[in-house]
């Protein structure tokens, strides 16, 4: 048979032009877009003009900016070791045989289903102040705080956080239960007999084995958290005075409500700094420890 | 002993569900309440009487059913494509050997490390440029090719017996052939779970189309809710909104309750939503 010399090209190409279309090029384009100053809402900056490194050194002078950078870390540090420790702990309760163990499963899986604009107005019905069940549940523990939380200073990044904990932990269950599911049984029981049990068992015996989701489960949570800010459009806007507005959020107020292009092509920058810093690591470490 | 930690383990799990499955649970029943009646505390669960007044009053107030239709292309339209891209691509990359055919499979991956929330503002640009502002086409086209998907059929071709696709060749099978009768209908489960993914995601998509959107005609579902919510006459009527949030909710929750076990394994192939 003759090799077709063309043919693997054309059955690339569509991907390969719309990858590049809408993911190369685009990170080019706000490269570049980054070292010039537009603001379309100031006559004088309709068309960019070069302003070098200008626009990061705004956004490290700019007071909103650090207290945007400070909101994602505390988010994104608080949200994601704990949901994936209630994930680990809820993939070891869901996974022995027990009764109605379906609907427990459903019940802890269901927010992932949902749209998260839909979580999020589900929730800030839920946090409302009065008879709000957020409030009257957390009566019940002898909670005296603010009732209010998406509209309060302290806790409006604290609400963020209980929604997508509450949308996410289930997902993140899910993973876990399969790596458990996927263990050998004769080598935990091995070390059963030889007298591991509970917490050394976990740590030392059956971690270990489900590296490889752990690994896979951790960065899809840090990377999940930085590219999903529906919730802020839902239930606080960024605010009150800009305590828990996030990267994503902040990098759409810059591009779209005040206009400044060129800042909105410097947040993209560092997004997908970021981003990649991520996925990078994750990547590598994922191949290393395969070998 | 163990039938004790069984029993332990019954209630710690019956408390942890019913605390999750509370919001939905609720704002389901506080939709059901007639409107004019107020939400003191237990009068969402054990009200006077159940209502559809506050759903007949929400899909007066938005046109939901467009943004049904708009979601129902614009996932439809996303899914067609990217499947047919992807697996043309996941074929060349299976079947053929070729020259710089690594550099563009990286290159293709290269879509899996960097989220499209994250390129919106340049995405934008390319829209507005390509003049598709404010059309279901325009919302759709970023996502036309996948490298998730592409990734994930290769897999799958790969994992086929060599004797198959060996003998294709020599009952002198086309490559589309090739395609359409051999690989194809032995990829089913990768098949599913990436439609399944595709459809789940871009169905709660929400930032990108509310930037490329403007008007009710090409609106999306997601969209569709929060300028429902962010409505001045809306204000704080608790039913009508979660009326409205299960006019959205309800349809793809039903879909899932049926489908469980295809979502499950759709997600956990893609670690996406």
């Amino acid at each position: 048979m003759r090799k077709p010399r063309l043919l693997p090209y054309l059955l690339v190409a569509p991907t390969l032009v719309f990858v590049v279309v809408f993911t190369l090029l685009p990170l080019g384009e706000a490269l570049v877009g980054s070292l010039f100053k537009q603001r379309l809402n100031i006559p004088k900056f309709q068309d960019p003009v070069f302003y070098g490194l200008g626009n990061f050194a705004d956004l490290f002078g700019d007071g909103d900016f650090l207290q945007v950078l400070a909101n994602t870390g505390v988010y994104v540090l608080v949200l994601v070791p704990l949901s994936l420790l209630a994930a680990l702990v809820l993939a070891f309760l869901v996974e022995d045989k027990l009764k109605g163990l379906g609907v427990f499963r459903l019940a802890l899986f269901h927010p992932t289903v949902l749209p998260m604009v839909s979580a999020a107005t589900v929730w800030m019905f839920f946090f409302t102040p009065d008879y709000g069940l957020w409030n009257q549940g957390l009566h019940l523990f002898g909670y005296a705080g603010p009732q209010n939380w998406a509209g309060n200073p302290g806790l409006a990044l604290g609400a963020l956080v209980v929604v997508a904990f509450w949308k996410n932990v289930g997902f993140f269950m899910l993973f876990f239960l399969a790596g458990l599911q996927g263990l050998d049984r004769s080598v935990v029981e091995a070390a059963r007999l030889d007298g591991a049990n509970g917490l050394r068992m976990t740590w030392s015996i059956v971690l270990p084995l489900i590296r490889r989701q752990t690994v896979f489960v951790t960065s899809i949570a840090f990377i999940g958290a930085f590219q999903t800010v529906d919730h802020v459009f839902v239930l606080t806007q960024g605010g009150p005075s800009g305590l828990s507005s996030l990267l994503l959020y902040h990098l759409w107020q810059v591009r779209f409500e005040r206009l400044n292009v060129g800042q909105g092509d410097a947040v993209t920058v560092l997004l997908v700094a970021v981003l990649l810093a991520f996925t990078v690591t994750n990547f590598l470490w994922g191949e290393s420890r395969e070998k | 002993m163990k039938n004790k930690l069984g029993a332990l383990r019954f209630m710690v799990l019956a408390g942890l569900g019913a605390a999750m499955a509370l919001p939905l649970v609720w704002a389901f029943c506080a939709a059901l309440r007639p409107p004019d009646e107020p939400f003191a505390l237990g009068n969402v669960f054990f009200g006077s009487h159940l209502s559809l007044d506050n759903y007949t009053k929400a899909l007066s107030l938005a046109p939901f059913v467009q943004y049904y239709v708009n979601t129902a292309w614009q996932v439809g339209a996303i899914l067609a494509v990217q499947g047919v891209s992807a697996s043309l691509a996941a074929f060349a990359f299976a079947r053929y050997r070729f020259p710089g055919d690594r550099v563009l499979f990286t290159v293709i991956l290269l879509q899996m490390m960097i989220p499209s929330a994250a390129l919106l503002v340049p995405n934008f640009s390319t829209i507005r440029f390509l003049g598709l502002y404010d059309t279901i086409l325009g919302i759709a086209l970023p996502f036309f090719g996948s490298a998730f998907g592409t990734f994930l059929l290769r897999q799958s071709f790969l994992s086929l017996p060599r004797d198959l696709v060996d003998a294709a060749a020599i009952d002198g099978c086309r490559w589309d052939q090739e395609l359409r009768l051999v690989f194809l209908p032995n990829a089913g489960s990768s098949l599913a779970a990436f439609a399944l993914s595709s459809l789940s995601w871009h169905w709660n998509d929400f930032l990108w189309p509310l930037v490329v959107t403007q008007s009710d005609a090409v609106r999306p579902l997601t969209a569709g809710l929060v300028r429902f919510t962010q409505m001045g006459e809306i204000g704080a009527q608790w039913g009508l909104l979660s009326a409205a949030t299960m006019i959205v909710t309800l349809p793809l929750f039903a879909a899932f309750l049926i489908f469980q076990k295809q979502f499950v394994r759709g997600y956990l192939s893609s670690g996406l939503k």
